[in-house]
C-alpha cells in the first residue's frame, strides 16, 4: 500500500491537492444519494470506491456534483479528475476519454407488468411496442439496435424512475437497464417483473480524461488491489449488490485479461456503441461523422418545428382569449386570467411539464407528445396574452369610439377595428417569442420526446466531442429561425410602407 | 317645425366633477349651430352625450324620433341613434390600418348591411365630392390634417345621418383651409342636413353658423 501510494503521488503530483470527483447524486443510491441524515454529505457504492481510490492515493476527497449526462464533457474539460457514477464502459467512451478498469459487472434486464411477464420474455417479443430505458447508455443502444432488426419502439427517459412507473401504468411495455437499477426500482414501484435472461452485460468503470493517463492507472492498481484484498467485495456487499458475477470479473482482470465493454446475450462483444456506425463513431472523420448524423438530426428537426408551429398556433389562440377576457371580461374573469397568467409565468416551464406529464397522470395519461404541446402551448399562451392585452390596450380609444358611432356592435369593434391592428402590433413580440419557443421546445426531452437537442446531445455523447453535433444542432435551429423572422420583417415593411 | 335634436335638462357627471348642469336646446333641421366656450367648460361632453358615447345621469336627448334617456342606453336604442348621427371628431381618429376609401365603406358594409361594391361606389363618390378621391389608397398617416379631416367627414357622412356633429373642426386648419372647410359645411346644410359643431374659433362660427350657443361651466348662457 505504501508502494502504491508513493506510485501514486508520482503519477498525480498533486500531494495534498483535494481528489476531485464527480457524480450525479440525483441518480441516488446505491451509487451515489445524499445522505438522508446529512443532505449535504454523499453516500453509496461509487462514493465509497472514490474514498478508496483517495486514500490510495493519499489524498482527501472531494465530490463535485455533475449531472450524469454531463459527466463525460465535465471529465474531458477537467472539472473533475474522475468520475464515478454507475458510468458504464463502452467503446466510444474508451475512445474518447480513459476509462479505469471494470470495477462492477451488471447485466441488463427486461422488465415487463407482472401481467404481461408470460408474453413478454425477450426483446423478440416485443415487436412494435414501446420499450423503456434512459438515454445516452447500452441499454439504449441496445434498444436502437431491436428498433432497426424488429420494429421496437425505443422511448428514452432523462431518469430511472420514470420507466418504472410509466411501465407500471402502461405508457411503455417494457423497461431495459441495468440489474442493479431495475432492483432497486423495484424495492418502491409494485406491479413489474424483472424477466430472468440477461440481454447482455456490461460494466461500470471510473471515467477519466485521456490526459491522466498516470493517474488512470494509479487508479488501476489500487482497484486490482482491492480486488485482491476484498475491498471491493465489502463495498458492493455493504450496498447489496454484490453478487457471483463479481469474482469472475476480478479473477479475469487479475490475470490480466482484457474485458470486452459489452457482450449482448449469446456472447458476441460489441465493439461500437452506435448501431448505425459500424465502424465505431470516434474514429470517424468530421464529414463522416456528418454524413451519419444529419438524416436523424433532420427528423429530429421535424419534431422541433411541428410541436414548436402546433404549440404557438395553440399558445396564439388561448393567449386571445385570455387577452380579450381581460379588456372585456368583468372582474371575477379578469380575476382567474390574471392567476393564471401569473401563476404560468413564476413558475418554471419544466415544473409545468413535469406536472402535465408525471403529475397528473394517475388521473389524466396525455401521451408525451400531447403533453409536450399542451405543456408548451399552456406556457406561451400566458405570454402570447399579455402581448395581445398591451396591443389591444394600444389602439387609440378614439377610434373605437368612431367605430362605435358608425354603429358597428362591439364585437365588430374588435374583429374589425381593434383586432387587427393588435395584431399589427404584436406581431415583433410574438415572432420574438415563436423563435423563443423553437428553442424551449428541447425542454419536452424530459417527456421522452426526442427533439432536435436531444438527438444532438445522443450523437454528442456518441462522438465524444460537442463540435459536430453541436454546429449542425445550430444551424438547424437557425434554419428554423432565420425565415420565420425574414417574414415577420417583411410584414412589418408591408404594414409600415406607404400604399399611395 | 319639429327640431331634429333637442336637449331637455341634461346633466352629466364624471365622479365628482360636474360636467354638464342642466343643459337644454333645440335645433330644427337644416341648420349649422355652433357651441362656443372656453376650454374645459363641457363642449365636448355635450357631442359625446349626444353621440351616446357617455351616460347622463338626469334629463334626456331626442333626435329625430330617437329619445336617449339618461342612465347607460341599451344596444337596441344606441343603433338606431348612431343611424341618425356622424361624428367627426377633433383627431380625426381614422382606422390606421385601412385606407382612407376603406375607411369611409366599412360601416355601411359591416353596420348597415350595405352591398359592398355599392358601398365602395359610394364612398368613391364621397371622397371625391370633398376633393380627396386621388387619396383613396392612402394610409390615414399618409394624410395631410385637412385630407384627413375630409376623409372623417366622408365617413361619418356615408351612412348618410341626418345630423352630423363636428368637435373643434377648424383646429389644425390654416386660414384658407378653414374657409373652405365653411364653404363645405354650408353646402351640407344646404342638402338639409343639421349641423352641431364645437369650437372655440370665434371668426369661424360667427361667418357660417345660422346660430351660436355659448357655453360656461357646464351651462348654456
Amino acid at each position: 500500500m505504501l508502494v502504491l501510494g508513493a506510485l501514486a503521488d508520482a503519477a498525480s503530483g498533486q500531494q495534498g491537492a483535494p481528489f476531485r470527483w464527480a457524480g450525479d447524486a440525483e441518480g441516488g443510491a446505491p451509487f451515489v444519494e445524499a445522505d438522508p441524515s446529512h443532505p449535504d454529505t454523499v453516500v453509496g457504492f461509487d462514493v465509497d470506491i472514490a474514498n478508496l481510490l483517495a486514500r490510495g492515493l493519499g489524498r482527501v476527497p472531494r465530490f463535485i456534483e455533475i449531472r450524469f449526462d454531463s459527466i463525460d464533457q465535465s471529465i474531458g474539460r477537467g472539472d473533475a479528475e474522475i468520475g464515478l457514477s454507475g458510468i458504464e464502459d463502452t467503446p466510444a467512451r474508451r475512445a474518447a476519454l480513459s476509462p479505469t478498469i471494470p470495477y462492477y459487472v451488471f447485466r441488463e434486464v427486461l422488465a415487463v407488468r407482472t401481467a404481461d411477464a408470460g408474453r413478454f420474455r425477450t426483446l423478440a417479443d416485443l415487436r412494435g411496442r414501446k420499450v423503456a430505458t434512459l438515454g445516452n447508455t447500452i441499454a439504449h443502444d441496445i434498444l436502437l439496435r431491436g428498433q432497426r432488426d424488429s420494429g421496437i419502439q425505443v422511448v428514452p427517459y432523462e431518469d430511472d424512475l420514470h420507466p418504472y412507473s410509466d411501465l407500471v401504468i402502461g405508457r411503455v411495455d417494457a423497461v431495459l437497464l441495468d440489474h442493479v437499477l431495475a432492483e432497486r426500482r423495484q424495492r418502491f414501484v409494485a406491479g413489474f417483473t424483472i424477466q430472468p435472461a440477461t440481454v447482455a452485460v456490461g460494466h461500470y468503470v471510473g471515467l477519466l480524461a485521456s490526459t491522466r493517463a498516470a493517474l488512470r492507472d494509479a487508479c488501476n492498481d489500487i482497484l486490482r488491489a482491492a480486488m485482491r484484498d476484498g475491498s471491493l467485495e465489502r463495498i458492493f456487499r455493504k450496498w447489496g449488490v454484490w453478487n457471483d458475477d463479481q469474482p469472475k470479473l476480478y479473477a479475469q482482470l487479475l490475470a490480466g485479461e482484457t474485458v470486452a465493454p459489452v457482450v449482448v446475450n449469446g456472447g458476441t462483444a460489441i465493439n461500437d456503441t452506435n448501431p448505425e456506425a459500424p465502424g465505431g463513431t470516434a474514429t470517424l472523420s468530421r464529414w463522416a461523422a456528418v454524413r451519419l448524423y444529419l438524416p436523424s438530426l433532420l427528423r429530429a428537426s421535424i419534431i422541433t418545428i411541428v410541436l414548436s408551429c402546433a404549440s404557438m398556433a395553440l399558445a396564439v389562440a388561448i393567449g386571445i382569449l385570455i387577452a380579450t377576457g381581460n379588456v372585456y371580461g368583468g372582474r371575477v374573469l379578469r380575476l382567474a386570467l390574471t392567476a393564471y397568467v401569473e401563476l404560468i409565468r413564476g413558475t418554471p416551464i419544466l415544473l409545468q411539464l413535469f406536472v402535465l406529464y408525471y403529475g397528473i397522470a394517475a388521473a389524466i395519461r396525455l401521451p408525451a407528445f400531447a403533453a409536450a404541446l399542451l405543456g408548451l402551448a399552456l406556457n406561451y399562451a400566458a405570454y402570447e396574452s399579455e402581448i395581445y392585452r398591451a396591443a389591444l390596450e394600444a389602439v387609440s380609444t378614439g377610434q373605437l369610439e368612431a367605430a362605435r358611432t358608425l354603429g358597428f356592435s362591439e364585437r365588430q369593434v374588435l374583429t374589425l377595428i381593434r383586432g387587427p391592428q393588435a395584431f399589427r402590433l404584436a406581431l415583433a413580440p410574438m415572432t420574438n417569442d415563436f423563435v423563443a419557443l423553437l428553442k424551449d421546445s428541447s425542454l419536452v426531452s424530459v417527456l421522452t420526446v426526442m427533439e432536435l437537442t436531444k438527438q444532438t446531445q445522443i450523437f454528442a455523447t456518441n462522438l465524444g466531442s460537442w463540435v459536430v453535433p453541436g454546429a449542425l444542432c445550430a444551424a438547424l435551429y437557425l434554419a428554423m429561425s432565420l425565415p420565420v423572422s425574414a417574414v415577420a420583417r417583411r410584414l412589418e415593411r408591408r404594414w409600415k410602407a406607404p400604399t399611395a | 317645425m319639429t327640431p331634429i335634436l333637442r336637449l331637455d335638462d341634461v346633466h352629466l357627471r364624471r365622479g365628482a366633477r360636474e360636467i354638464l348642469r342642466g343643459v337644454s336646446f333645440e335645433i330644427p333641421r337644416g341648420e349649422l349651430v355652433a357651441v362656443m366656450g372656453p376650454s374645459g367648460s363641457g363642449k365636448t361632453t355635450i357631442l359625446r352625450a349626444i353621440a351616446g358615447l357617455e351616460a347622463f345621469q338626469a334629463g334626456r336627448v331626442a333626435i329625430d324620433d330617437v329619445l336617449l334617456a339618461a342612465g347607460d342606453a341599451d344596444a337596441a336604442t344606441l343603433r338606431r341613434l348612431r343611424r341618425k348621427i356622424g361624428v367627426v371628431f377633433q383627431f380625426h381618429c381614422l382606422f390606421e390600418h385601412v385606407s382612407a376609401l376603406e375607411n369611409v365603406w366599412l360601416a355601411p358594409v359591416h353596420a348597415h348591411g350595405v352591398r359592398r361594391d355599392e358601398a365602395q361606389r359610394r364612398a368613391h363618390e364621397l371622397l371625391k365630392a370633398f376633393g380627396v378621391d386621388h387619396r383613396a389608397a392612402a394610409l390615414p398617416r399618409e394624410l395631410s390634417g385637412g385630407e384627413a379631416q375630409r376623409v372623417a367627414i366622408a365617413r361619418a357622412l356615408a351612412v348618410d345621418p341626418p345630423v352630423l356633429l363636428m368637435d373643434e373642426p377648424t383646429a389644425a386648419l390654416d386660414p384658407e383651409r378653414r374657409a373652405e372647410l365653411g364653404a363645405l359645411l354650408r353646402d351640407l346644410v344646404g342638402q338639409g342636413r343639421t349641423l352641431l359643431i364645437v369650437t372655440h374659433d370665434e371668426d369661424f362660427a360667427s361667418t357660417f353658423a345660422t346660430r351660436l350657443l355659448r357655453l360656461s361651466d357646464g351651462r348654456l348662457s
